[in-house]
């Protein structure tokens, strides 16, 4: 206990020693308050290296060879789903035994509901009009997922079984995980060459990383019971992974699962800008020609898919496989099959017949757009909203957001140092002090501090209201089985809606200003909060909330005294993706118009500025990562101190 | 040897072709692989990409049409990852397309008549309030009309995109301006800031361009601001102002280019002969536009009609090259 206070007061000694500096301002040495601007030195020396690796060492070929045998099989897939010119060169699926297949497949994993869910989706998608779009976009998703989830699951393994491994993975992954997404780009374009093979490859780097991860948690935490009867029964070394740990390990696979196909799916659009084929495209012409509704259409398709995949896959890993007697006919055993088999001759002959259950043109569609857009731009207009948003943008525009910004853009670069170091001190004690110190020394040196500091201050206040609103959703929705599902369905749908179209009517009520790259950022990332929040309160032994109870506590005191400090381990990861999903959307903000990294970041993009993109790439890296550490550190501490 | 041996033998073909050429003036047959169209996310560009490639097509081509980013684009020209650009703006997109040119691997394949012109635009609506536009100083005057609530006394000028490279706040500090400028980031965020100022008929001054498709929705007018000199945005005596950069208005007769890879006269000739003629102006861009933007069709069938109905336009660009 005594380590833990002088932890505490070493950390306090650093915040006074910040507030000290700010104090001190105008005394102090220049140097102190802002160091050289000495990005272009970085840049050049980046630029040099990146033409090194990509010319003299051919680094490009190799990339470009992978790529190619990427693009073969997505060709195949495109083939196939909607007639591209390319081996196999068959004629397109039509969309009607596409529907009957995932109803059927559906059905087999996971009954009627899913059934349902499944062929409607693929219906809605045909009778809206979006077909084509749908199985563009869905030619890159099926190859790009499951090599994700693949990829993911062997490294998960590799990372589990060699500690050295890991150690190497840890910190690539974080920086996978935070770079943004202006600066994969165009390394993506060049190495991976423009189209889809850069999108999948771009969709496969992003979405792996909690697949990496849930993968090692899971398999570490395979009790030694289940070990010890799996090698009593004399498994082979194969045999006990694929036997023993991985099915034990099943739950966080399948989470790891679900997020490999929800950031599939969300990177459907962002990857439009480097080749993705189909729905992310045509949404972005769309909102370019002021076309709510229709992108509105397009939203809802991309949930829907995400959904039904999320749904079947779980569904088919949870599926435990069918024994028969002895003696049942093959017609039997196969029903599966032979009923696909069946569905698939019939609805591809229908579709051949009747030209409607091939393809749905476009009179025949059921799109609503315009009158969505006239629906959308009425509530808009209606006065009491814009009244009440007027108010709202005021208030935190000229009284919370500018004047906080001021604040921080004032403070001496070394007084938010120590600040910082402070904070990691306060968090996990000298190890994410040191991290802290050298990575916000590093974003100083590396030359972008004030655009900095407003990145910072953006994801900072968005994760704060996000723990504000996102806590008391979750704690409410925890009470019960059906808010909870409710709940996690909201968060499904939060996460894979694309952001781009709320980002116009966040504009139009709230006009290009702070608000709105706020509230942009805290629709994603409210998700992992009150995700991660309900996982940790229902995760609490009903031993402790029942002793609670008999100690006569009110409801109250058994939230703030019982549950919430044991679900804070949990929280505390909710609350790190939340930043981590901050420091993402933050970069994509730029859309709506910003003045931090990612504003800059969007003007690298012309004339291809490589060497100050990664500069200012690395800058969000290095400050993300440094709150990965403290929380994590964090976290770790509790669920010591809890005995967890 | 083997180095030698295919020095000689290029060097043979070479004179090959050249007394080909002399002797008739027929091109190659185009290669089978499919020539990779880049499409961006507007309207026009979308259905002039789809009706050049439909051109192609028909002259027996294979066609693949990406999307990709209007920035990015030119590293992927450069590459050979995409072979064609059709629409090269010369505000917006100059600074990549020189730069890419600079590293080599793509080059200019001639201007479309169209010209662009991309400035501080208003809204028709606007001029009721403040009835000296289009003049930059009459604007001025009126800049309280265009304030915000977090513009201060200043009115508010919202600019293009960075990326755009608009230098919108250079000019107002050059010309001295009361406005406080803003970037969006992207066309929609303009799109949106006009769209919610429409109702109550909101004086707004943004950055806009022509040709696209928000003449049709929004009638307006660009600002006229004190006319482009060459050189005013690197030389500070040239404009009005004598030791400011950026005191004129943006070129009102930007150019609209095409750009090549450099490997698609030799893959493709046929269709980058084709590519050289084509040429577009500035009342067929709009209506190419208005097909998707207006009247509700995709760009493929949009680019269909629009070959359907101009056959005189685009059917001499194919002959030029067949002969």
């Amino acid at each position: 206990m005594t380590s833990f206070s002088r932890h505490a007061l070493t950390g306090l000694w650093l915040l006074v020693l910040a507030v000290v500096l700010t104090a001190l301002k105008p005394l102090l040495p220049p140097v102190l308050d802002r160091l050289p601007v000495w990005h272009p030195i970085w840049s050049h020396y980046l630029d040099t290296w990146f033409d090194w690796l990509q010319n003299d060492l051919g680094l490009i070929h190799v990339t470009r060879l992978a790529a190619s045998g990427l693009g073969f099989l997505i060709d195949v897939a495109a083939n196939l789903l909607y007639g591209k010119a390319r081996w196999p060169r068959l004629e397109a699926i039509p969309w009607s035994t596409v529907a009957a297949l995932a109803a059927v497949a559906g059905y087999y994993l996971g009954g009627w509901r899913l059934a349902l869910l499944a062929g409607g989706t693929f219906t809605w998608c045909a009778l809206m009009g979006q077909w084509k779009w749908t199985m563009e976009t869905m030619s890159v998703i099926v190859i790009a997922a499951p090599f994700g989830f693949l990829i993911g699951l062997l490294l998960g393994i590799w990372s589990w079984k060699s500690s050295r491994v890991e150690s190497v993975l840890r910190p690539v992954l974080a920086v996978l995980q935070t770079l943004p997404f202006f600066t994969y780009l165009l390394p993506a374009v060049i190495f991976f060459k423009v189209g889809p093979t850069a999108a999948s490859v771009a969709t496969i780097v992003y979405a792996i990383p909690p697949m990496i991860l849930m993968t090692a948690v899971g398999l570490k935490k395979v009790s030694s019971d289940v070990v010890e009867a799996g090698k009593m029964s004399g498994c082979t070394r194969w045999q006990m992974l694929t036997r023993v740990y991985l099915p034990a390990a099943r739950t966080e696979i399948l989470i790891g699962l679900n997020q490999v196909i929800m950031l599939s799916l969300a990177m459907v659009v962002l990857t439009a800008f480097i080749g993705m084929p189909g729905l992310g495209a045509k949404l972005l012409a769309m909102m370019n020609s002021f076309k709510l509704g229709r992108s509105v259409e397009i939203g809802i398709t991309i949930v829907l898919l995400a959904v039904t995949l999320d749904r079947l896959s779980k569904a088919l890993v949870v599926k435990q496989p069918e024994h028969f007697e002895k003696g049942t006919p093959w017609w039997i055993r196969h029903q599966a099959w032979l009923v696909a088999g069946g569905v698939f001759v019939f609805f591809t002959a229908l579709g051949r017949m009747v030209p409607f259950f091939n393809e749905v043109s476009r009179s025949q569609s059921l799109s609503v757009g315009s009158e969505i857009d006239d629906v959308m731009k009425a509530v808009l207009d209606w006065d009491p909203i814009q009244a009440v948003t007027g108010f709202l943008r005021y208030f935190f525009n000229v009284w919370v957001l500018v004047p906080t910004e001021n604040a921080l853009l004032y403070v001496p670069t070394f007084g938010l140092i120590a600040a910082i170091t402070g904070f990691c001190w306060l968090m996990g004690g000298a190890r994410p002090a040191i991290i802290g110190f050298v990575f916000f020394t590093a974003v100083a040196v590396l030359g972008w501090w004030d655009r900095a500091m407003l990145t910072l201050h953006s994801t900072v206040t968005a994760t704060l209201l996000a723990v504000i609103i996102g806590m008391p959703l979750a704690i409410w929705a925890s009470r019960s089985e059906k808010a909870t599902r409710r709940m996690i369905y909201v968060c499904d749908t939060a996460q894979t809606f694309p952001s781009f179209i709320y980002l116009l009517p966040a504009i139009m009520l709230f006009g290009i200003t702070p608000v709105t790259v706020i509230l942009a950022i805290l629709i994603y990332t409210m998700v992992p909060v009150v995700r991660y929040t309900i996982e940790g309160l229902r995760g609490v032994p009903a031993e402790m909330t029942e002793a609670a109870d008999m100690s006569g506590a009110t409801r109250w005191q058994k939230l703030v005294n019982v549950q919430l400090p044991l679900a804070m381990p949990t929280i505390a990861v909710g609350l790190n993706q939340a930043l981590m999903f901050s420091f993402f959307m933050v970069i994509i903000a730029a859309f709506i118009g910003t003045r931090d990294l990612g504003q800059e970041m969007q003007r690298t993009l012309a004339g291809t500025d490589l060497g100050k993109n990664f500069t200012l790439g690395f800058s969000v890296v290095l400050m993300a990562i440094t709150f990965d550490v403290a929380i994590n550190a964090w976290a770790e501490k509790k669920r010591k101190l809890l005995g967890l | 040897m083997i180095r030698k041996f295919t020095t000689t033998l290029a060097a043979t073909a070479a004179a090959v072709a050249i007394c080909l050429s002399a002797s008739a003036p027929s091109l190659a047959d185009d290669s089978s692989d499919p020539i990779i169209i880049p499409i961006h996310n507007w309207s026009s560009q979308i259905v002039m990409s789809n009706a050049v490639g439909q051109i192609y097509q028909s002259m027996g081509n294979n066609v693949e049409y990406v999307t990709t980013d209007s920035q990015a684009v030119y590293e992927s020209v450069r590459l050979g990852d995409v072979h064609l650009e059709l629409e090269v703006w010369e505000g917006a997109f100059g600074k990549s397309f020189r730069e890419a040119l600079e590293k080599g691997g793509l080059h200019d394949a001639g201007d479309h008549d169209a010209v662009t012109r991309e400035d501080w635009w208003y809204p028709m609506w606007t001029k009721e309030a403040c009835p000296g536009l289009p003049d930059w100083k009459a604007l001025n005057e009126c800049a309280h009309l265009f304030k915000t609530a977090e513009s201060g006394d200043k009115g508010r000028y919202l600019d293009g995109p960075v990326d755009w490279l608009k230098h919108g706040k250079e000019r107002a500090e050059a010309l001295g301006m009361n406005f406080v400028v803003v970037n969006a980031g992207s066309a929609a965020a303009l799109w949106a800031e006009i769209g919610a100022a429409e109702k109550d008929k909101r004086p707004v001054v943004v950055f806009n361009w022509t040709p696209n498709f928000a003449e049709a929705v929004w009638p307006g007018e660009f600002v006229e601001f004190p006319e482009w000199e060459e050189g005013c945005d690197k030389d500070p005596t040239k404009g009005p102002i004598p030791d400011k950069l950026y005191d004129c208005g943006n070129p009102a007769k930007g150019y609209l280019k095409k750009a090549a890879w450099d490997g698609m006269k030799d893959k493709w000739p046929k269709a980058y002969c084709v590519l050289t003629k084509i040429n577009f102006t500035n009342p067929q861009i709009a209506e190419m536009a208005k097909l998707v933007d207006t009247d509700e069709q995709e760009p493929e069938e949009a680019a269909t009609n629009w070959l359907k109905a101009n056959e005189s336009v685009w059917k001499p660009w194919v002959e030029a090259c067949s002969g």
